[in-house]
C-alpha cells in the first residue's frame, strides 16, 4: 500500500537528480564491477524491505483466516477460507467499538489541547518577558528529561488525590501539555522576526491578537508537528490510561487490545481476533502517517540543498 | 498551563519521594495523619532484603540490561546502516524504501506486540521460516533460558562453576546475571530494533545530508575507497548525530514497559520482567506502594546517570575547551586569518 502512493511523488521528485547521475554515470562508463554493487544494494535493500513489511501483510492477512488456518499456515498472505468472522466477534461481541470512541475521543481532544497550550507557552517564552522565565524554561527542560515510566505512581497518585481518578478528564488532563511540544513551539517562535509583530503592534493589536492573528499563522509547520507527534502520542498511549482509569467504559484502544491477549472472548489462541484488533488499531495512525508523510519525512526535501 | 505542569509533574515527583518512604498501603490519601515514615525501608528491601522484593528487582535489572545492551548497538548500527542506504543519490524508490522501514515506529507498541506474540509463537511465521533452513525453532515467549548459556550448553556446559553459581547480586547468581537475556526476552530485543530503527534511521538521513559533500569528495580526490570514506570521514562528522541517538536510545531502553504488559506480565521465569513493569505490579497490583515508588525512583537514577555518562562522553569528544579554542580564536581573528578555520576542521578528522 505504500508503494502506491509514495512511489509516483517520488518519481517525479528525484527525476532531475537522476538526469545528473545518469550523464555523470555515462562519462565514468559503468563498468560491470559498479553494476554488481548496484544490484548487491538493491538485492539487499529489498530483503529488508521485505523483512520491515511483510509482519504487517501476514498481520492483515491472518485477520481474515479461520483460528485453524492461522496455526497451521502462519505465513501464507492469502486465506485459503477468507472469513470476517473475527471483525464480527470483535464488532458485535467485545467492547471494541467502545474503546475505539475513547480512543477517539482522548486523541482529538488531547491533540487540539496541545497545539493550544503548547504554542501559546511556547510563545509567553519566546516572547514574554516576565519575571521568572528562565526559571520556567529550565523547570520545562528538566521535566523534559524525566522519563515517563517514572512518572506512573506521581502521576496516579495525584489523579487520585484530585479525585479524578476513572474519568475523561483525569485520562486527558495529564496529557493535556507536553514539555516537548512546548519546547519545538518556542524554537519556531524565535525563528519568525520580531520586526514582523511590532508591525503589527503599531497597527494597533494588543499582545493576544498579534499571537492570534499574525504569528500563529506563520507557525503553521511547526503546528503540524505538534498535531503529529500529539495524535500519534495519545493514540498510542497504554500506561497513563492504565493507571488512570479502571471501569470497561473508559477503556481505551491501547488497553483493550492488550487485555485480548489475556485470553478474554473465549478459548484458544484467537490469533485472528487479536491480529484484526491490531490492524484495525494501526489503521489511523497509518493514515496520519500517509497524510503527513511529506512532512515526518521532510529529511528527503534536502536533495535539493542550497 | 503552568498549573497544570506543575499539577502534574512537580506535585507528583514530590508526593511519590514521600510515598517511597512511607508505609502507604493505597488506601486513603498518603498525606494523612495514619500514613508513617519508614525511613529507607522500601529501598532496603529492594536492595538488600534477601528476600523476594529484592530478587525480582535483581532479575528485572538483570534481563533490561541485557536488553540495553543488545538493543542500543544493534538498533544504532542497523538505523546508520539503512540511512546510508537509502540516502544514496542514485537511488530507484528512496521514498518506498524510507517508508517502509520507519513504519514499524507509527504503530502502537501494543499492536506491534499482539502481532510478535504470534510471529514467535510455537507454530508461527518465524519458526516456520528456520525450519525451511533445517532449525527446529524455539518456543520462543515460553522459554525462560538464557541464550549465552544455551551456547555454552552446546559444548557441553551445563551448569556455570561454583564460583558463579553460589555468590549472587541482588539475589540473582553471577551465573545467571551473564547468562544472556532469555530466549523470551531476545524477541522483545528483535522487536526493540524492529520498532525503533526507523526513527534513529530518520535523524541519521537529516545529518547525512546536512554534510557538505566537500569533506567527502576531498577524500575521493585523495583515492580513499568507499569503506575508507564512510569510516574515517563521514563517521566523524556523525558523531553529534550518533550520540543523540545513543542517549535517545538508552533513555527508551531502560522504560521497557508496554510490550511486557502487553505481552508476557514477566512471564516466563520472570525472564522478561524490567524495573519499569515491576514498579507498575508492586504498586498497582500488590498495593506495594512504598516499593513501587521506590523502584521508579531507583530506575530515573540509573537512567540520569546514563544520560550524564553520556554528556560527560559527549563533551570530552565533542567540545572540549582544548578544541574549541581555535574555532573561537579563528572566530575573533578571521578577517585578519581566514587560514585560522583551516586548522580546527583538520585536526578533527584527524581524531
Amino acid at each position: 500500500m505504500s508503494a502506491t502512493t509514495s512511489e509516483p511523488a517520488e518519481a517525479t521528485r528525484v527525476a532531475p537528480a537522476q538526469g545528473a547521475s545518469g550523464r555523470m554515470r555515462r562519462k565514468r562508463h559503468l563498468t560491470s564491477g559498479r553494476m554488481a554493487a548496484q544490484s548487491v544494494l538493491y538485492a539487499v535493500l529489498v530483503v529488508l524491505a521485505v523483512v520491515y513489511i511483510f509482519p504487517f501483510l501476514i498481520q492483515v492477512a491472518t485477520a481474515f483466516k479461520t483460528n485453524p488456518e492461522a496455526a497451521a499456515n502462519p505465513i501464507s498472505l492469502f486465506p485459503q477460507t477468507w472469513t470476517t468472522a473475527a471483525f464480527q466477534k470483535l464488532f458485535i461481541n467485545s467492547d471494541f467499538p467502545v474503546w475505539f470512541k475513547n480512543s477517539a475521543i482522548v486523541t482529538i481532544v488531547v491533540t487540539l489541547g496541545r497545539v493550544f497550550f503548547d504554542s501559546l507557552a511556547g510563545y509567553a517564552l519566546a516572547r514574554l518577558h516576565f519575571r521568572g522565565r528562565s526559571v520556567i524554561f529550565a523547570g520545562l527542560i528538566a521535566v523534559m528529561s524525566v522519563p515517563a515510566v517514572v512518572l506512573l505512581i506521581p502521576k496516579f497518585l495525584v489523579i487520585n488525590q484530585v479525585g479524578i481518578y476513572d474519568s475523561y478528564t483525569g485520562m486527558i488532563l495529564p496529557l493535556l501539555v507536553d514539555a516537548a511540544g512546548v519546547f519545538i513551539m518556542k524554537g519556531f517562535f524565535e525563528s519568525i522576526p520580531e520586526s514582523v509583530e511590532e508591525q503589527a503592534r503599531i497597527d494597533g493589536a494588543g499582545t493576544f491578537r498579534v499571537f492570534w492573528s499574525v504569528v500563529l499563522p506563520m507557525a503553521t509547520p511547526a503546528l503540524v508537528t505538534i498535531i503529529i507527534l500529539s495524535f500519534q502520542g495519545s493514540w498510542n498511549e497504554l500506561a497513563q490510561f492504565i493507571i488512570s482509569a479502571q471501569s470497561p467504559s473508559l477503556t481505551t484502544l491501547t488497553k483493550g487490545v492488550a487485555s485480548l491477549t489475556s485470553g478474554q472472548l473465549g478459548q484458544g489462541t484467537q490469533y485472528p481476533l487479536k491480529l484484526a484488533a491490531a490492524a484495525l488499531m494501526t489503521i489511523p495512525v497509518a493514515a496520519m502517517f500517509f497524510i503527513f508523510q511529506r512532512r515526518i519525512m521532510n529529511t528527503s526535501e534536502g536533495a535539493v540543498k542550497e | 498551563m503552568l498549573i497544570l505542569l506543575g499539577l502534574f509533574l512537580v506535585i507528583p515527583v514530590l508526593m511519590a519521594l514521600w510515598v517511597s518512604f512511607s508505609d502507604w498501603s493505597g488506601r486513603g490519601s498518603p498525606l494523612s495523619g495514619d500514613v508513617n515514615f519508614v525511613g529507607v525501608k522500601n529501598y532496603g528491601a529492594i536492595l538488600s532484603g534477601g528476600g523476594l522484593a529484592e530478587q525480582n528487582f535483581g532479575e528485572a535489572l538483570r534481563n533490561n540490561a541485557w536488553y540495553v545492551v543488545l538493543v542500543v548497538p544493534i538498533q544504532t548500527a542497523v538505523s546508520l546502516f539503512l540511512a546510508v542506504l537509502v540516502n544514496r543519490a542514485v537511488l530507484r524508490g528512496r521514498g518506498f524504501f524510507r517508508t517502509a522501514f520507519y513504519f514499524p515506529s507509527v504503530t502502537s507498541s501494543v499492536a506491534i506486540t499482539v502481532l510478535w506474540l504470534f510471529l514467535f509463537s510455537s507454530t508461527g511465521a518465524v519458526n516456520k521460516v528456520l525450519s525451511w533452513v533445517g532449525i527446529n525453532g524455539p518456543n520462543w515467549f515460553n522459554d525462560p533460558s538464557g541464550i549465552i548459556q544455551n551456547f555454552l550448553r552446546i559444548f557441553g556446559v551445563t551448569s556455570g562453576p561454583a564460583a558463579l553459581t553460589k555468590n549472587s547480586l541482588l539475589g540473582v547468581s553471577w551465573w545467571d546475571w551473564i547468562g544472556g537475556p532469555s530466549v523470551a526476552m531476545t524477541a522483545f530485543i528483535i522487536m526493540g530494533i524492529f520498532t525503533t530503527s526507523g526513527t534513529f534511521m530518520l535523524l541519521f538521513i537529516a545529518a547525512l545530508q546536512n554534510l557538505g559533500g566537500d569533506v567527502t569528495e576531498a577524500a575521493m580526490m585523495d583515492g580513499a575507497n568507499g569503506w575508507q570514506r564512510f569510516w574515517r570521514v563521514t563517521l566523524p562528522q556523525l558523531r553529534p548525530t550518533l550520540f543523540t541517538v545513543l542517549t535517545l536510545g538508552l533513555i527508551g531502553c531502560w522504560q521497557v514497559f508496554d510490550q511486557i504488559y502487553t505481552g508476557t506480565q514477566g512471564a516466563p521465569g520472570n525472564t522478561t520482567l524490567t524495573p519499569a513493569y515491576l514498579s507498575y505490579t508492586a504498586a498497582f497490583q500488590n498495593q506495594q506502594w512504598g516499593q513501587g515508588a521506590a523502584i521508579a525512583f531507583i530506575l530515573f537514577v540509573i537512567i540520569v546517570a546514563f544520560t550524564l555518562f553520556q554528556r560527560w562522553v559527549l563533551k570530552e569528544r565533542k567540545v572540549s575547551k582544548r578544541r574549541m579554542r581555535p574555532y573561537v580564536h579563528a572566530q575573533a581573528l578571521n578577517s585578519r586569518q581566514p587560514g585560522g578555520r583551516q586548522q580546527p576542521s583538520s585536526e578533527r578528522n584527524q581524531s
